[in-house]
C-alpha cells in the first residue's frame, strides 16, 4: 500500500503543480499534521492531534480540489459559511489540573455533547434558513443528530457574549449527544491520508475512547482574498484532543508515570502522511523553568534539556523551544519508517510536581431547590491561585477590575425570571449597577424560541468569590414533546464564561511560524471555560400506564360532571307531575296481579302504595336482588370448583 | 359525599310530596337502602375494614425488580484485597488517632479521601436547625439563613469527598453517607467508615462509573439527621451571604463546597451493635417524613444483593410485642385453617400462610404503619427524601466483636460488595427511579402491599360515615319537625346550620390549640416539658370554656330544648370526621388509617348518655358504656399512654404530660402532618363526640 502510494506521489505532485500553473493561483492547497503531547499534573497525558487543510482563494468555483475535502468546500459554498465550529465531546475538562489559561484549553475544552456555531455571509433574513440547512447537512456528514439544532427552541443568536461579535452568528448545543467512533470516522474521512498513514494512524479507537476526555473539533473559516474576481479561500482546522491515563506499574503515587506513544495508543508512527507539508510531533513540558540557562546553543546544554536527572526522552528532539512557562520539544517524523518507527517515550526518574496555569476565575454551575415546581440556577465564580499573577487586569476609574462574560441559553421549559437575578460578590449582595456592566436578555417564548442571557460582570481584582443566581419555574410539556427518556430529566446546556480582557497565547522566544499548530498557539485567544451541563427533573406523566390514567380521569370527570349537571338541570317538580300523570293513565296488568298476590299472601287488603315507606320497598327489592346475586355467585363458585378440580 | 347529597335530595323528594309512584333509579334505591339500614351496614363495613387490615399480611406480594436497567448482581464484583486493606488501615488509624488524641479525626478521613484522588472538603454546620413555626408546615427544606447569632461554641464538621466519573458528564451523582461521631464514636461505628473506605478505594479506580460518587462522613455528634440535613441544605439551597459560622475554627471552608449534579439516590450506612443471630444482620430503614417512602426498587436491589449475593440476614423493623400476642396468634391460626380449607377446595387458592409468617408479617406491617403514621423519618435518609431523593438507611450488625481482625476482613469485603452492587445498579439507571412503587407497606424485606390493596381497609372503615350521617340527618330532621310547630323553622335545608356552627367553632378551637405550643415556646424562662404541657392544658381548657360561653348552643351543658338535635349534630360531626380522614389519607395514609380505627367507632357509637341511663335497658346501657370507653381511649393523651404501653415502654404515671409534650414537640419539629391531624381533626371530633355524649336530650 505504502509503495503504491509512493509511486503515485511524483505523479500527484506534478499534476498539482500543473494545475496550479494552469489556473495561475499563487498558492497551492496545503495540508499539515501535528501532534502535541503534554504530561498533565494529575498523572495523565494529553494528546492533541492537529490537522490543517488550506484551500487558497480561487476564481473558479466548483473546481476539483486536490487535498481539500470536497464535502466541506461544497458546504461552505452552498450555505455561505464564513466561520464555523463543530465539536463532539465526551467527558469533562478538568480546569483545575489540566489548565485553563493556555490556548490549548481555551480552544479545546468544550462542553459535553455537540456544540455548533456558525457565522454566515448571507443577508440577515436568510441566516436562520442557512443555519437550518447547515445543521441537516452536518447531521448527514457526521452521523450525529445535529439536525435537532434546527428547531428554533434549541439555538440562539448571541450578540456579544460569545466572544465573536456578529449579528449573523448562530449557536446551539446538544448536551445529550453521545460521541463515538461513528462520529470519528466521517471526521477522519476529511483528512487526505485518513487514518492510514501519518500521525492519524495513531488513532486506535479503543485507546482513543478509553480516555478521560475526548473532544473532536472541526473549525473552518473563509479567508477573503481581497482581490477582485477571486473567491475566498478556506482554512479547515481539525483537532482531536484526548486525555489518557498511561498504564503504570509503579505503586508510588507521587511519581509521574512513564509512557511512550506505543503504550498510550498501542500503535507507532511509521512515517508521515506523504501529502502533508509538515508533520511534527511536539512535546510540551510545563514548569521546567528551573533548568533555564542562557546558552542553549551548546550541545551539552541542549542535551541536558531532554536527558537529565528528572526525565529522559527516548528520541532526540530536532529543536527545543522555550516559552514563558515551559519547554517545547519538536520532533520531525519524516525520518521514521517501517523499520524504524517513531515511538517517542518519556521516562520520569524523579517525582515531579507542577501546576497548570488557571483562568482568573473558576466557574461552576449548579441547581438550587428541589421539587418539580421551581428552582434556581446558580453560577459560582471562584478566584484561583494564579489570579494575581495574570495579566489582563484593567483599571477603570482607578479600580482594578476583572471582566467576565457569561453567556447562557435557557430552554423554554425553564421559565427564567430575569428580575430575580442576584449577584453576590464576596458574600455581599451587590446591586446590578455595581458589578453589571452590560446585560442582554432575550426571553424565551413557549415552544417557539429559547431564552438567552448575556452579561458582562466587572469584578474587583481582589475578588474571592462571586455568585449569580436566577430563579425559574418549570414548564409543562405537551405529551408528544417529551423525549424517549423523559424521566431522566432535561438538560440545560453549558454556560460559557469568558474573560474578554484575558487572552491566552504561548510566547516563544524564537521565531518559528512555519508550523500551523504553533502559529495558532501564538495567536491570542480568548480565555473561556464552559460550565457543567445541568439536569433538571421536570414533571413527567406516567407513560407506562396511559390507559389507566385516561380511564381514571374519564371516570372522575364523568361522575363529577354527570352529577353536577343532574343537580343543575333537573326540574324535580315537573318530573313528578309527569310521572304522576303517567301513573294515573297506566296501571300495568302484571303489576296489579303481583300486588294482589302479595296482598293475599300477607293477608291484608290491597293498600295504596303511597302509604308504604320507600325504604321498606327498596329493602324488599334489594333482598330479592341480594338473593339473586348470591345465587349467581354460588353458581359461579360451583362452576369454578367443578371446572378446575379435575 | 356525592352519594350522601343525592340521598338527602331524594329523601326530601319523598317527604315533600309523598308520592310513591315515582320509582327511583337503582343507584338512588341502593343509596336509600344503605341509609335506611345504616346501623347494620356500619357494623358490617367497620368490621370488614378491621378484617381487611388483619388480612393484609396474607395479601402481601413478593417484591420484584421493576426497572430492567438496574440489573442487580449481574456484574462481577471488582473488589480486591488491596481495597479491603485500605479500609482496615483507616479503621486502625482512627483508633490510634483517637487513643492518642492527635486532633481532629475529620482531617484523617479527609487525608484518606484525597489519597484516593477524591476532591475533599469540610463543611461546618450548626447543630440546631429544627424550630417549630406554625407557618412552616409543608414548606420545603429551608436554608438556615435565619441563624444570625451563631456561637462558635458548638458546631459540627462534615467531611465529604467526591469521585468524578472518568467519562461521565457530571449531571448526576450518588451519595454515600456514613454518620460518625468524631468525638466519641464507638468501635462499631468506625467499621462503617472502613466499609465505605474500602468501596471508595475501588470506585476511584473503576471506569464504569457514569455518575459521580459523593462520600459524606456526617458528624453525628448532634444526631444523625442534622448533619445530613445541613449538608443537603448547603447542597441544594446555599446562602451566598456571609455566615458567621465560617469564621469559627481554623479552616476556611467558605469557598470550597463542591457539588456533583442532581442526586440520583443515596445510601446511609451504619454499623452498630453485635448481631444476635448467627449471620450478619442488615436492617433496612426506609420511612421518611410524613410517611414518604423511597422507590421500592431501591429496597429490592439492596435486599436482592444482600440475600442472594452476600448472605446477610435482612430484616425490617417490627413491633416485637406483637410476635408473642396470643390474640394475633389465634387470628393467624384461623387464617391458616381457612387457607388450608380453601386449598383443599381448589388447589389454585394458595392464600394461606403459616402462623409464624403471619405473626412476622403483621408485626412488620404494624411497625411500617406506625413509622409512616408518626411522620418522623427513621434515619438520616429522611433528609434526602425531603429533597426528593430516594434514600434508605442500612444498619449492619456484624456477628463478631469489633476487635476481631480476621472476621473484619470478610465483613468489609461483603459490606463493600453489597454497596458496590447497589451503586452499580443505580449507576446503570438512565432515568431516575420511577418504575416501581412509592406507596406501599412492607410486611417483610421481600414482601410488600401496594396502595391498591391497603386502601381497601381504609375505604371500608370510612364507608359507613356518610351513610350514618345521612340517616342521622333524616332522623334529626324528623325529630325537629315534630318538636317545633313554627313553619319558619321548618326549612329543612337549614337545619344543619346550628350544628355546623358548633362543629366549626370546635374546629376553630382545635386550630388554635394546634398553634398554642408555638406561643408557649415563646414564653420566656426555662420550663420543663411537664410544666409546658400543663400550661398548654390549662390554656386549652379555658379556651374551650370561652368557646362554649361565647357561642350559644355550643355547650353540651345548656339545657335548651330548642337547641340542635343531637342527631343532626352527630351527623355534621361525622361528616366533618369523614372529610378530615379523607384529606389525611391523601397526605399521610398511615395516619388516616390509624386515626380511622380510633375515630370511626367513637363517632359511630357516640350517643347521649342521659336517655340511655334513663331508659335502664341493657342494650342502651351497653351502648353508652362502649361510647364512654371509646371516648376515653380516643383522648390523644390517653391513646399515647396506651400505645406506649403496647410498645412495651411502660407507663410512667405522673410524667405522662411531660412525655406527651416531648412527643408532640418531636412531631412538630419534624413537620409531621400527624400533629396537624391530631390538633385539627382528631381533637375537635373527639370534643364533639363528648358534646353528644352529654347532650341534654
Amino acid at each position: 500500500m505504502a509503495s503504491l502510494v509512493r509511486s503515485w506521489i511524483p505523479l500527484l505532485i506534478l499534476q498539482s503543480f500543473l494545475v496550479a500553473v494552469a489556473f495561475g493561483s499563487k498558492e497551492a492547497e496545503q495540508f499539515s499534521e501535528a501532534l502535541l503531547l503534554k504530561p498533565l499534573p494529575d498523572r495523565k497525558v494529553l494528546a492533541h492531534f492537529h490537522f490543517e487543510n488550506r484551500a487558497p482563494p480561487s476564481n473558479s468555483h466548483g473546481r476539483h480540489h486536490h487535498l481539500f475535502p470536497k464535502a466541506i468546500s461544497q458546504l461552505v459554498q452552498k450555505f455561505r459559511v464564513k466561520e464555523m465550529e463543530l465539536s463532539f465531546t465526551q467527558g469533562r475538562w478538568n480546569h483545575e489540573h489540566w489548565g485553563g489559561f493556555d490556548p490549548l484549553s481555551s480552544m479545546n475544552a468544550k462542553p459535553v455533547g455537540v456544540e455548533l456555531w456558525a457565522v454566515f455571509d448571507v443577508p440577515q433574513s436568510q441566516v436562520d434558513t442557512s443555519w437550518k440547512n447547515l445543521t441537516h447537512a452536518l447531521s448527514g456528514l457526521f452521523c450525529a443528530s445535529i439536525n435537532f439544532l434546527e428547531s428554533s427552541t434549541s439555538y440562539a443568536a448571541p450578540t456579544w457574549g460569545f466572544g465573536t461579535n456578529s449579528d449573523k452568528l448562530r449557536y446551539g448545543s446538544l448536551p445529550r449527544e453521545a460521541v463515538c467512533t461513528e462520529n470519528l470516522t466521517p471526521w477522519l474521512k476529511l483528512l487526505p491520508c485518513r487514518d492510514k498513514d501519518g500521525i492519524s494512524a495513531l488513532m486506535n479507537r479503543p485507546s482513543v475512547y478509553r480516555g478521560f476526555y475526548h473532544s473532536q473539533r472541526l473549525h473552518l473559516s473563509t479567508v477573503e482574498s481581497g482581490q477582485e474576481g477571486l473567491g475566498s479561500g478556506i482554512v479547515l482546522e481539525q483537532t482531536l484532543t484526548v486525555v489518557l491515563q498511561p498504564e503504570t506499574t509503579s505503586v508510588e503515587t507521587n511519581m509521574q508515570p512513564s509512557w511512550s506513544l506505543s503504550s498510550l495508543f498501542g500503535r507507532k508512527v511509521v512515517g508521515s502522511c506523504v501529502l502533508a507539508k509538515s508533520s511534527n510531533v511536539y512535546l510540551q513540558l510545563e514548569g521546567r523553568l528551573g533548568h533555564e540557562s542562557k546558552n542553549v546553543d551548546t550541545e551539552i546544554e541542549a542535551h541536558k534539556l531532554w536527558k537529565n536527572a528528572d526525565f529522559d526522552l527516548s528520541l532526540k528532539p530536532d529543536r527545543v523551544l522555550r516559552e514563558s512557562s515551559g519547554l517545547l520539544f519538536i520532533f520531525d517524523i519524516d525520518k521514521s519508517s517501517d523499520s524504524e518507527p517513531f515511538d517517542l517515550g518519556l521516562n520520569w526518574k524523579l517525582p515531579s510536581k507542577w501546576s497548570c496555569q488557571q483562568a482568573p476565575l473558576q466557574a461552576s454551575r449548579f441547581l438550587m431547590g428541589s421539587g418539580n415546581e421551581r428552582g434556581a440556577i446558580a453560577i459560582l465564580l471562584k478566584a484561583t491561585e494564579s489570579q494575581e499573577k495574570l495579566p489582563g487586569r484593567e483599571l477603570t476609574d482607578g479600580r482594578c477590575t476583572i471582566k467576565a462574560n457569561i453567556f447562557q441559553i435557557f430552554p423554554w421549559y425553564i421559565k427564567v425570571y430575569y428580575h430575580t437575578l442576584q449577584i453576590f460578590v464576596d458574600q455581599q449582595q451587590k446591586t446590578d449597577s455595581e458589578v453589571l456592566k452590560k446585560i442582554n436578555v432575550s426571553p424565551s417564548t413557549d415552544k417557539v424560541s429559547s431564552g438567552m442571557l448575556e452579561m458582562m460582570l466587572e469584578l474587583p481584582c481582589e475578588v474571592k468569590s462571586a455568585a449569580i443566581s436566577i430563579e425559574y419555574d418549570k414548564g409543562f410539556l405537551h405529551i408528544d414533546e417529551y423525549p424517549p427518556d423523559a424521566n431522566q430529566g432535561f438538560d440545560i446546556p453549558s454556560a460559557l464564561i469568558s474573560f474578554p480582557s484575558h487572552h491566552a497565547s504561548l510566547d516563544f522566544q524564537e521565531e518559528l511560524s512555519k508550523s500551523p499548530l504553533l502559529s495558532s498557539f501564538k495567536e491570542k485567544s480568548l480565555v473561556r471555560s464552559y460550565t457543567e451541563v445541568l439536569l433538571v427533573p421536570l414533571t413527567t406523566p406516567d407513560f407506562s400506564m396511559p390507559y389507566n390514567v385516561i380511564t381514571i380521569t374519564c371516570t372522575i370527570f364523568a361522575l363529577y360532571f354527570g352529577s353536577l349537571l343532574n343537580v343543575l338541570r333537573r326540574r324535580i317538580g315537573e318530573e313528578e307531575r309527569f310521572l304522576k300523570s303517567q301513573a294515573g293513565k297506566k296501571t300495568g296488568g302484571v303489576k296489579q296481579l303481583l300486588l294482589r298476590l302479595t296482598a293475599k299472601i300477607r293477608g291484608r287488603p290491597i293498600e295504596a302504595p303511597s302509604s308504604e315507606s320507600p325504604a321498606a320497598e327498596s329493602s324488599f327489592l334489594s333482598t330479592k336482588l341480594i338473593f339473586k346475586i348470591i345465587l349467581i355467585a354460588g353458581a359461579a363458585a360451583a362452576w369454578q370448583y367443578f371446572s378446575t378440580d379435575k | 359525599m356525592a352519594t350522601e347529597k343525592r340521598n338527602k335530595e331524594e329523601e326530601e323528594v319523598k317527604t315533600d310530596d309523598g308520592s310513591p309512584k315515582i320509582k327511583p333509579r337503582p343507584i338512588v334505591q341502593l343509596g336509600i337502602f344503605l341509609v335506611a339500614h345504616s346501623p347494620v351496614f356500619s357494623v358490617v363495613f367497620s368490621a370488614a375494614g378491621v378484617l381487611a387490615l388483619l388480612i393484609l399480611p396474607l395479601l402481601a406480594k413478593n417484591t420484584y425488580i421493576s426497572e430492567n436497567a438496574l440489573m442487580p448482581g449481574s456484574a462481577r464484583s471488582m473488589l480486591s484485597n488491596r481495597d479491603v486493606s485500605d479500609g482496615s488501615k483507616l479503621v486502625k488509624d482512627i483508633k490510634n488517632y483517637r487513643l492518642n488524641h492527635e486532633g481532629q479525626v475529620q482531617k484523617l478521613v479527609g487525608k484518606y479521601m484525597s489519597e484516593m484522588v477524591a476532591e475533599v472538603y469540610y463543611q461546618k454546620f450548626h447543630p440546631e436547625g429544627n424550630q417549630f413555626h406554625p407557618l412552616h408546615f409543608f414548606s420545603g427544606p429551608d436554608s438556615y439563613t435565619l441563624l444570625d447569632n451563631v456561637s462558635c461554641a458548638s458546631y459540627g464538621v462534615n467531611v465529604a469527598g467526591i469521585i468524578r466519573a472518568p467519562r461521565g458528564d457530571g449531571k448526576e451523582s450518588i451519595v454515600l453517607v456514613t454518620p460518625y461521631d468524631f468525638i466519641n464514636g464507638g468501635d462499631y461505628e468506625a467499621l462503617s467508615l472502613g466499609i465505605t473506605s474500602t468501596l471508595f478505594s475501588l470506585l476511584a479506580r473503576v471506569t464504569w462509573l457514569s455518575k459521580d460518587i459523593i462520600w459524606l462522613v456526617a458528624d453525628s455528634r448532634y444526631g444523625d439527621y442534622r448533619p445530613v440535613a445541613a449538608w443537603l441544605s448547603e447542597y441544594h439551597s446555599p446562602s451566598f451571604k456571609v455566615s458567621d459560622l465560617l469564621k469559627c475554627g481554623e479552616r476556611n471552608t467558605a469557598d470550597n463546597f463542591r457539588r456533583a449534579g442532581t442526586v440520583a439516590a443515596a445510601l446511609v450506612l451504619k454499623v452498630d451493635g453485635r448481631s444476635e443471630r448467627f449471620e450478619d444482620t442488615l436492617s433496612i430503614y426506609a420511612e421518611a417524613s410524613n410517611g414518604q417512602m423511597p422507590n421500592l426498587d431501591l429496597i429490592n436491589v439492596v435486599n436482592y444483593l444482600a440475600v442472594h449475593r452476600q448472605g446477610f440476614y435482612v430484616k425490617v423493623e417490627k413491633v416485637v410485642s406483637l410476635l408473642s400476642s396470643s390474640w394475633l396468634k389465634i387470628i393467624g391460626e384461623i387464617f391458616e385453617a381457612v387457607g388450608k380449607l380453601a386449598h383443599t377446595l381448589n388447589p389454585d387458592w394458595n392464600f394461606g400462610i403459616p402462623v409464624a409468617d403471619y405473626l412476622e408479617g403483621s408485626a412488620t406491617l404494624a411497625s411500617s404503619l406506625y413509622s409512616q403514621a408518626l411522620g418522623i423519618p427513621t434515619g438520616p435518609h429522611g433528609a434526602f427524601r425531603d429533597n426528593q431523593v430516594d434514600a434508605i438507611t442500612l444498619k449492619v450488625s456484624p456477628r463478631f466483636p469489633p476487635d476481631s481482625k480476621t472476621r473484619q476482613h470478610d465483613f468489609f469485603l461483603r459490606g463493600a460488595r453489597l454497596l458496590e452492587g447497589t451503586i452499580r445498579s443505580v449507576n446503570n439507571l438512565l432515568e431516575k427511579f420511577h418504575q416501581s412503587f412509592f406507596l406501599y407497606l412492607l410486611t417483610s424485606p421481600s414482601k410488600f402491599i401496594s396502595v391498591g390493596v391497603y386502601m381497601i381497609a381504609f375505604a371500608l372503615l370510612v364507608a359507613p360515615l356518610p351513610m350514618v350521617a345521612a340517616s342521622l340527618y333524616i332522623e334529626g330532621c324528623k325529630a325537629l319537625t315534630k318538636s317545633t310547630d313554627n313553619p319558619t323553622e321548618n326549612l329543612k335545608s337549614w337545619k344543619w346550620l346550628d350544628a355546623a356552627k358548633q362543629v366549626f367553632a370546635l374546629h376553630l378551637f382545635g386550630f388554635i390549640v394546634t398553634l398554642l405550643p408555638y406561643f408557649i415556646c415563646q414564653v420566656p424562662g426555662q420550663h420543663s416539658p411537664s410544666n409546658r404541657s400543663i400550661m398548654w392544658g390549662t390554656t386549652s381548657s379555658s379556651l374551650l370554656l370561652i368557646t362554649f360561653a361565647a357561642i350559644p348552643g355550643c355547650s353540651p351543658f345548656t339545657s335548651r330544648h330548642h337547641g340542635t338535635h343531637w342527631a343532626v349534630l352527630k351527623s355534621v360531626t361525622i361528616s366533618a370526621a369523614f372529610i378530615g380522614l379523607c384529606l389525611m389519607s391523601i397526605i399521610n395514609f398511615a395516619t388516616a388509617e390509624i386515626g380511622a380505627l380510633l375515630l370511626v367507632p367513637t363517632c359511630l357509637m357516640a350517643q347521649p348518655i342521659k336517655p340511655a341511663l334513663r331508659s335502664r335497658r341493657i342494650k342502651s346501657m351497653l351502648g353508652a358504656f362502649c361510647s364512654m370507653v371509646l371516648l376515653t381511649i380516643g383522648f390523644p393523651v390517653m391513646f399515647f399512654a396506651i400505645s406506649k404501653g403496647l410498645f412495651g415502654e411502660g407507663l410512667v404515671g405522673l410524667s405522662l404530660g411531660g412525655e406527651f409534650w416531648t412527643w408532640l414537640e418531636s412531631l412538630w419539629a419534624w413537620k409531621s402532618a400527624t400533629y396537624l391531624y391530631i390538633g385539627m381533626v382528631h381533637l375537635p371530633c373527639w370534643l364533639l363526640c363528648l358534646c353528644i355524649l352529654f347532650h341534654p336530650s
